[in-house]
């Protein structure tokens, strides 16, 4: 612990902490708090069953009523520990409650039923992960289909950017032709026209192409992306020409140069545009709530949109199905985050 | 990985081989980029000149030719106004209603999360220590798809959330949020910069980055104070880069839709409804479908983000320079 606070307030040749550092590290510590605070928040809550979500104020941890099987009942019955009255300090089970008044008996003799108020008891909680949130989203929806049509979209959506931003860039990078500046102006123009003020007419072009309701409708309008085509490109460029002239006297093919040479050496800018691509699409929602209008090709996050109107009391499912939604995000982040971070910083977004 | 798709790649380059022998190396940069054009006529260009097309029709009917045209109608309708602040005496008011409501929100949002973007990223630009863990603390939200942006909030700021818990517990009480409009749009406005202050605190940290150490060394030097080193030396030259933030998330911001719809539904009411929304609404989720009216109102944020865009480019014509 002293070496922890030796190792925490130490700073890189200055011998004290200024107050201004302090300022620095609360801010810190309250962003931490503010930006993992409602995200743990979700993780616990979906592990609370119905009741202990129903309960204010809420617990931290997912509680759950301890019951005991007791012979001559069909059903597990609820614990109470008693606080006061008559049996003050035993540990008895409920039958029925009846208004202010509990019947209640105890585990080991069932017997006989004793009288008591709800006032002199408290339930008997233990920690309890209800897992079955997550179970019965398999059960209950079609919870694998919503799981299979986005990843079915971010998987064919990033493979097609990737191959035809990439052989866009190859042509913007390593060909001298007329032209070449046309089509450079054209790929900033589409810039300014976002999937957000075309929608209608888009809807119109997809529709006639057979693509309504159709995961294709989805993956392919967005295969051709700008900021693609420019972060490709920008790299491409620093690939010394030398290689391909060489590659061309051995007569390589230019696809076989595009694929054997281009390729494999803008590695780094493909893996970060990959990221991003996985990123988008799975995070995609207006213009998947636009083409896809049939329940069986929802993607998750249409399906959790939907559901959060329809269960509006149903949390423990939402809940659940909230977090498999963030995993796959998440887990990319913790192993990627670096490349993310130089991948945004880079391109500036979208 | 990538040997899975060599024998894919094998049979492209046969037809491949063939059009570079009849058309020369260099004409067969048309055919690399003939995909992306292909795919960006058909889903931009065309769409944009379609949208001007369906703007000047009328009816429900999706198909462009059995559409009636109705000349400049559409537009008509949507500036039929009285009073122009006043969204009540319009006769499409809910239009209005979200030209303000976005007016409202941009300006709120990208005032505040710019300001926390450019405290944060000062603070991550000091000596400190873990840098790389408090940058991507900020950063995680921006990862987060909208919808569950929306419910994670939701789930805290219902009747028996977290918060109100917590409220109760100070004494100060708990209140049903979303109900309220004015704080359903404030609430609004708070994830909206939750979720994407990260995202513009990595742009603004790679711009201080780039501000030489010796700048500030000179500045010590001369017993300049931290207020007086802020105002003249970091802000100047950070200048180009908050530019970019600014008009970035102005883009952005206009076109705020997904985490909004998710968090309220646009309500109560209109309170939270953007211009998104009502293009949605109009086209898509409303009956009849109003396709010309939400296309005509697309060309109206269309005509703003290009000039955001522009503005954009000419703000970042040094890093194109590059």
């Amino acid at each position: 612990m002293r070496n922890l606070w030796t190792m925490l307030t130490a700073t890189r040749g200055k011998t004290r902490l200024h107050w201004t550092d302090w300022v620095s590290y609360g801010y810190l510590i309250m962003g931490i708090f503010l930006m993992f605070g409602p995200v743990l928040w979700l993780v616990l809550s979906s592990f609370k069953t119905e009741a202990a979500l129903e309960r204010f104020p809420p617990t931290l941890l997912p509680y759950t009523q301890q019951t005991v099987a007791v012979e001559g009942y069909d059903d597990p019955l609820p614990l109470f520990k008693m606080t006061a009255g008559e049996y003050e300090g035993r540990t008895l089970a409920q039958l029925r409650r009846v208004g202010l008044q509990a019947q209640m008996i105890d585990p080991a003799k069932p017997d006989e039923r004793l009288r008591v108020s709800i006032n002199d008891r408290e339930p008997l909680e233990e920690i309890y992960l209800a897992t079955e949130n997550y179970t019965s989203l398999f059960e209950r929806f079609n919870f694998l289909r919503f799981f299979w049509n986005s990843t079915f979209i971010t998987v064919t959506a990033t493979a097609l950017m990737l191959l035809v931003n990439s052989m866009a860039a190859f042509a913007l990078s390593k060909y001298e032709f007329r032209g070449r500046t046309a089509v450079l102006l054209i790929v900033i123009g589409t810039l300014m026209i976002p999937q957000t003020v075309v929608l209608v007419p888009l809807f119109l072009v997809v529709t006639e192409l057979g693509m309504f309701n159709s995961l294709w409708g989805v993956i392919i309008p967005g295969a051709a992306t700008p900021t693609g085509v420019f972060l490709l490109r920008q790299y491409m460029i620093t690939i010394p020409d030398e290689i391909l002239d060489a590659a061309r006297m051995d007569r390589a093919s230019e696809w076989k140069i595009f694929w054997r040479i281009i390729v494999p050496l803008s590695a780094p800018a493909i893996a970060v545009l990959a990221i991003l691509a996985i990123m988008w699409r799975w995070n995609d929602f207006l213009w998947p709530l636009i083409v896809l209008t049939r329940s069986e090709n929802f993607t998750l996050q249409l399906a959790l949109n939907s559901f959060q109107g329809e269960l509006q009391t149903d949390w423990s499912s939402l809940l659940a199905m909230t977090v498999l939604t963030l995993l796959p995000i998440a887990t990319v982040f913790m192993f990627l985050q670096k490349y993310i971070a130089t991948g945004i910083a880079s391109t500036g977004g979208k | 990985m990538l040997q899975i798709l060599t024998p894919l790649m094998r049979i492209i380059e046969i037809p491949m081989l063939a059009l570079q022998r009849r058309l020369g190396v260099n004409k067969l940069a048309w055919v690399f980029l003939m995909p992306n054009l292909v795919l960006f006529g058909l889903f931009a260009f065309l769409p944009v000149l379609l949208n001007v097309a369906y703007s000047m029709t009328g009816g429900d009917n999706v198909l462009l030719g059995d559409r009636p045209y109705v000349g400049g109608r559409n537009f008509g309708l949507l500036a039929e106004c009285d009073n122009f602040l006043d969204p009540n005496s319009c006769r499409e008011d809910k239009f209005w209603r979200a030209i303000w409501n976005t007016s409202w929100f941009v300006t709120l949002q990208v005032g505040i999360m710019v300001g926390f973007s450019l405290l944060t990223a000062i603070i991550l630009n000091r000596d400190i220590r873990a840098r790389g863990f408090f940058r991507s603390v900020f950063f995680f939200p921006v990862l987060l798809s909208p919808v569950v942006v929306a419910l994670i909030w939701k789930w805290i700021l219902q009747r028996h959330g977290v918060l109100n818990a917590f409220l109760d517990w100070t004494g100060i009480g708990g209140y049903n949020w979303l109900v309220d409009a004015q704080w359903a749009f404030a609430w609004s406005v708070f994830i909206s910069v939750w979720a994407h202050m990260g995202f513009y605190t990595l742009i603004l940290l790679a711009g201080l980055q780039a501000i030489p150490r010796d700048v500030y060394e000179a500045a010590l030097m001369d017993r300049a104070s931290p207020w007086r080193t802020f105002r003249r030396i970091t802000l100047p030259l950070l200048s180009p880069t908050l530019l970019v933030v600014l008009v970035l998330s102005l883009i952005k911001g206009v076109q705020t839709f997904d985490e909004v719809y998710a968090f309220t539904g646009g309500g109560p009411g209109t309170a939270t409804t953007f211009i998104i929304q009502y293009i949605y609404e109009e086209g898509f989720a409303g009956a009849p479908r109003l396709f010309g009216l939400a296309a005509a109102a697309s060309l109206v944020v269309a005509g703003v983000l290009v000039l955001l865009t522009l503005v954009q480019l000419w703000a970042n014509r040094k890093n194109v320079d590059a």
